[in-house]
């Protein structure tokens, strides 16, 4: 190749990169980023569904009605945090964006909350798991909607213990995740008066679990925890099922289970897995009417906890700035959504503590067995309603430095 | 001399138009193009220059970017100390890792720092300094020799050039030098070469560690611009990027490596990485499927 | 330590090492007799599992019309990428194959990923296969016995084929001395391009085996397929008996692993390539 192709390849590449990443300028508008995983893991439960409910939120609050200008975009940030913040840099630096919501994957969720403080912005995250979001790592500038661990294991734990279930046997997927699942889970069961018989951390991409699964039949626990998410807890509950698991007494609990797992296991595999989850579209008649429409648009699926999160989140969102007029200081603006009660027709009503954490109702569910089901997305029945007060990890005991 | 001008020319090109980058495009993108294309030119050294083909790149890429992201977190150190303390880390790596995989050769070479790669990520997800599956966030860029504040993009922008210029400049001198000779001459019939009297293995160790050194100083680099590390990093599939990569710029070539990277990242960042990998992996297929064994060699003149 | 649970281990240890070995003999006899190195063998194991999906969900045929047809189905798509890709680079080093094959998987996979996202799709065991077997030490699915004893057969009857019967022999001496061979009227590019094939349609009739109990999903091939170029690089490079041997080992060792220490046990395969490398390059059966 001689010098002119060199040059060229050279500027094409260029060429390339800069419409990749060119800057755009806007003013006079209340930009949101829609930052997800869209093409792996968590797809499913957040994604493009994602999107839409952000949408739903500003058709439903009348924003161009009430003169705002309200534009939604979106990234898929892959898993990777680097790739999260890349992004988010660029979002909030060269194209105006004030703030960003979804953000599934607790290692990529606590790296957007650094880059969104340092820029003073905003952050509603409503997919991923860390307790950490509220808690040591807390920013002024985030807010923490849907679930945590903390919540999660009080859920989900407390309730069987108090069904009886009270010997337990962990899988727990070993990376920070699954341990602080299985640590949270644990003190909750010990707490209650469970005994915790043993545990086993599978390391991550392990696709079979029947060596782990045979460990927690043999352990005889009565329930056998599942701290493990995505495709490690469908992989976990159709191997249990093939062994034969469930059928010779023991049962699983899922402490982190989406809708889009039990329709992607089905629920001949799935019934009778206990878990808990802050939103299900058929809940009330609020919820049902909410996810008609959602599930309209989004090929007729129904929406999860996560997405629901984000219409929530968004909807407060453009309260707050509405009442600020402004969107220019993001801890201003959290400080007013946590001024404002929310209340929306997924949630219901609740509050945005100093910590930044969200409060509202949890519920506790079962999976249906197939003959109760009336069609797809019909998976849940309700078994308890954990009051938002108790949902959540009291104030004080998280370490958040604003929690005076 | 012909070659010399394209070359000179060459750089010329390159060098303007990554100093122009910052005010077409944003700085921190452009910075990401700039350490990875420091890392494939790393790895080039090492497939280009000295044949050998290594499948565990990420790991001194990982090493040095965890090593350095802890130095200037935890530690607090200045940015270039930690920037150092990361090339120093994978440069140690390098000598241990070599040491074991150069006895081999070709696919078995290959295979070793495949291995010896998957080790080290299993230490990092173990590691508690690593923190996992979280990574290290929240890396602080220091002012850069406690005057220029490297918050500001545009100067955090030229820093990180200048480390490219140097180390490019530095793989420029080794792949001319007597040792870059005796390296391709290696590379071109090894038992010719030993029986003129050259210690093969001590040389292609050398190239290994200096690929290594290289690309951790990309790792560190990179770690002080996304302001953070994470096990992407050091998972198998950064080494195939690097492959793929150097592949697609030209392997062997002075320049095509970083073409390569220029090319993957940016389609990295407009669609998903997937899409964007099988492009360029369909791109790369072309090119070498037909013109295998058309290396754009430098060496043939003189 | 229980030996119950042990047995229990073992077991499901020798399970998965059946899906290694079959994986690991068609990269073997690809390797052992063309002397390629087929990085793409994940995405085709991964194919195989997907056509058995489609042909349930498309034409209602279920799994043993699946574990006939998919082999053939992938194959042929291997027979197309031998004819119109590979062939150019018999004459190069090893490592363009290699690198060509490494592009191929990305393509596919990552074609497949853009097409179906990540989660799994789903795909039941067979009516007839379902339902557990109680050993006393443990319940054995009956699907995974049936993997175990099916994984045995086919390997078996590989390794006769290759190096037992005439076209075995055929198809080794193409390889050593393509010249010779073809000066004696075998139609060489033919039985490679047919070898080639071979490897490839036991990398699909593994993907069905595994689509009842793994999820089917683009990613199920790029997690495994490291894991076993480990075993054909442990087995030695050349030998069919060897990577059978060590497939079956090796499920057996990271078995006893998930119950010894079960952190480790995704990266102690790892660390006997790496060990087996500096003592005996060659591989534990290898030749070359």
């Amino acid at each position: 190749m001689n010098v002119k192709m060199k040059t060229l390849l050279a500027a094409t590449a260029v060429a390339l990169s800069a419409t990749a990443a060119q800057a755009q300028y806007t003013g006079n508008v209340v930009k949101i980023g829609v930052l997800n995983d869209q093409s792996s893991l968590y797809a499913d439960l957040g994604g493009q569904g994602s999107v839409l409910a952000a949408k739903m939120a500003i058709e439903d609050f009348k924003a161009k009605e009430k003169g705002l200008n309200v534009e939604v975009i979106f990234a898929d940030h892959q898993n990777k945090p680097d790739v999260a913040t890349q992004i988010a840099n660029k979002w909030i630096d060269a194209e105006g964006v004030d703030v960003i919501v979804d953000v599934p994957n607790s290692g990529v969720a606590l790296a957007v909350n650094e880059v969104v403080r340092q820029k003073n912005k905003v952050f509603i995250n409503s997919g991923a798991a860390t307790s950490d979001l509220t808690g040591a790592k807390c920013s002024p500038n985030t807010v923490h909607w849907t679930y945590d661990t903390w919540m999660l294991a009080n859920g989900t734990g407390k309730a069987i213990v108090k069904t009886g279930g009270d010997t337990w046997f962990f899988i727990t997927a070993d990376y920070a995740f699954g341990h602080a699942l299985e640590r949270d889970t644990s003190n909750v069961v010990k707490a209650n008066g469970g005994k915790v018989l043993g545990d086993v951390k599978v390391p991550l991409n392990t696709q079979d679990f029947s060596s782990f699964l045979l460990q927690a039949q043999s352990s005889k626990a009565k329930i056998i925890g599942l701290a493990n998410a995505g495709g490690d807890t469908i992989n976990s509950i159709k191997q249990a099922a093939e062994f034969g698991i469930v059928k010779g007494g023991q049962n699983l609990a899922g402490l982190l289970v989406f809708l889009t797992d039990v329709h992607g296991i089905g629920l001949d595999k799935a019934q009778g897995l206990i878990l808990t989850s802050t939103f299900y579209w058929d809940l009330n008649d609020q919820t049902r009417a909410w996810s008609k429409r959602f599930a309209a648009a989004n090929g007729n699926k129904q929406p999860t906890m996560v997405q629901a999160g984000v219409y929530a989140g968004v909807l407060h969102y453009l309260k707050a700035v509405a009442a600020l007029k402004s969107d220019a200081d993001g801890a201003k603006v959290v400080d007013e959504m946590k001024k404002l009660p929310t209340d929306d027709p997924l949630f219901g009503k609740g509050t945005v503590r100093v910590d930044g954490r969200t409060i509202h109702n949890a519920y506790l569910f079962e999976v249906k067995k197939p003959s109760e089901s009336k069609g797809p997305y019909d998976y849940y029945k309700l078994r308890a309603t954990i009051p938002a007060a108790e949902a959540f990890r009291p104030l004080n005991e998280g370490g958040c430095s604003l929690v005076k | 001399m012909n070659e010399r001008a394209y070359e000179r020319n060459a750089f010329i090109v390159m060098f303007v138009v990554f100093a122009a980058l910052p005010f077409v495009i944003y700085p921190n993108f452009g910075m990401q193009l700039l350490c990875f294309a420091l890392f494939a030119c790393a790895f080039n050294l090492l497939i280009g220059f000295g044949g050998l083909l290594s499948f565990g790149h990420a790991m001194f890429f990982g090493m040095g970017s965890y090593v350095g992201a802890y130095a200037a977190s935890a530690w607090g150190w200045p940015i270039e100390a930690a920037i150092l303390l990361g090339a120093a880390t994978s440069l140690l790596l390098g000598v241990v890792s070599g040491f074991i995989a150069i006895r081999r050769q070709g696919i078995y070479f290959a295979m070793i720092t495949l291995a010896l790669a998957q080790m080290v990520y299993f230490f990092c997800v173990r590691a508690p300094f690593t923190g996992g599956e979280n990574g290290i966030q929240g890396v602080k860029r220091s002012h850069l020799l406690g005057i220029v504040d490297l918050d500001n993009p545009l100067a955090m922008y030229y820093f990180v050039f200048a480390i490219f210029l140097a180390s490019f400049g530095l793989i420029h001198r080794i792949i001319h030098s007597p040792f870059g000779q005796v390296l391709k001459s290696i590379r071109e019939n090894e038992p010719r070469a030993i029986s003129l009297g050259y210690r093969a293995e001590r040389y292609k160790l050398a190239a290994f560690v200096m690929s290594a050194t290289l690309a951790g100083l990309a790792g560190a680099t990179k770690a002080m611009v996304a302001e953070n590390a994470s096990l992407t990093d050091v998972y198998w599939t950064m080494s195939g990027e690097v492959v793929l990569m150097t592949l697609l710029g030209g392997m062997g070539t002075v320049f095509g490596p970083v073409v390569g990277a220029v090319v993957i990242i940016s389609m990295q960042s407009s669609s998903s990485s997937a899409c964007s990998l099988s492009a360029a992996g369909s791109w790369a297929r072309s090119r070498h499927g037909c013109g295998a064994g058309s290396r754009h060699d430098l060496s043939t003149s003189t | 330590m229980n030996t119950q649970a042990l047995f229990g281990q073992l077991l499901i240890g020798l399970i998965n090492g059946s899906f290694y070995a079959l994986l690991s003999l068609g990269l073997a006899v690809i390797f052992g007799l063309l002397n390629i190195i087929n990085f793409a063998h994940g995405a085709l194991y991964m194919l195989g599992a997907f056509v058995a999906y489609f042909l349930l969900e498309k034409l209602g045929l279920g799994y043993w019309w699946a574990l006939a047809i998919s082999p053939i189905v992938v194959g042929a798509l291997g027979v197309v990428i031998e004819r119109l890709m590979l062939s150019r680079l018999y004459k190069l080093d090893h490592l363009y194959g290699l690198l060509l094959t490494f592009g191929l998987a990305l393509m596919i996979e990552g074609g497949f990923q853009h097409q179906f996202g990540s989660a799994g799709l789903p795909y039941s065991i067979p009516e007839s296969l379902q339902g557990v077997q109680n050993l006393g030490f443990m319940y054995l699915p009956n699907y995974r016995a049936w993997v175990i004893v099916a994984s045995i057969v086919i390997c078996l009857a590989t390794w006769f084929l290759i190096e037992r019967t005439k076209l075995g022999a055929y198809l080794r001496a193409a390889t050593e001395n393509p010249t010779l061979v073809q000066a004696f009227g075998v139609n060489v590019p033919r039985m490679i391009t047919l070898t080639y094939g071979l490897g490839v349609g036991l990398a699909a009739l593994a993907g069905v085996f595994a689509a009842p109990i793994y999820q089917v999903s683009p990613q199920m091939g790029s997690s495994l397929i490291i894991v076993v170029f480990a075993v054909v690089v442990i087995g030695g490079m050349g030998s069919i008996m060897g990577s059978i041997l060590t497939g079956f080992g090796l499920g057996i060792i990271e078995g006893l692993t998930k119950y010894f220490y079960p952190e480790a046990s995704n990266t102690v395969i790892f660390v006997i390539m790496a060990i087996v490398l500096m003592i005996r390059p060659q591989g534990l059966f290898g030749q070359r």
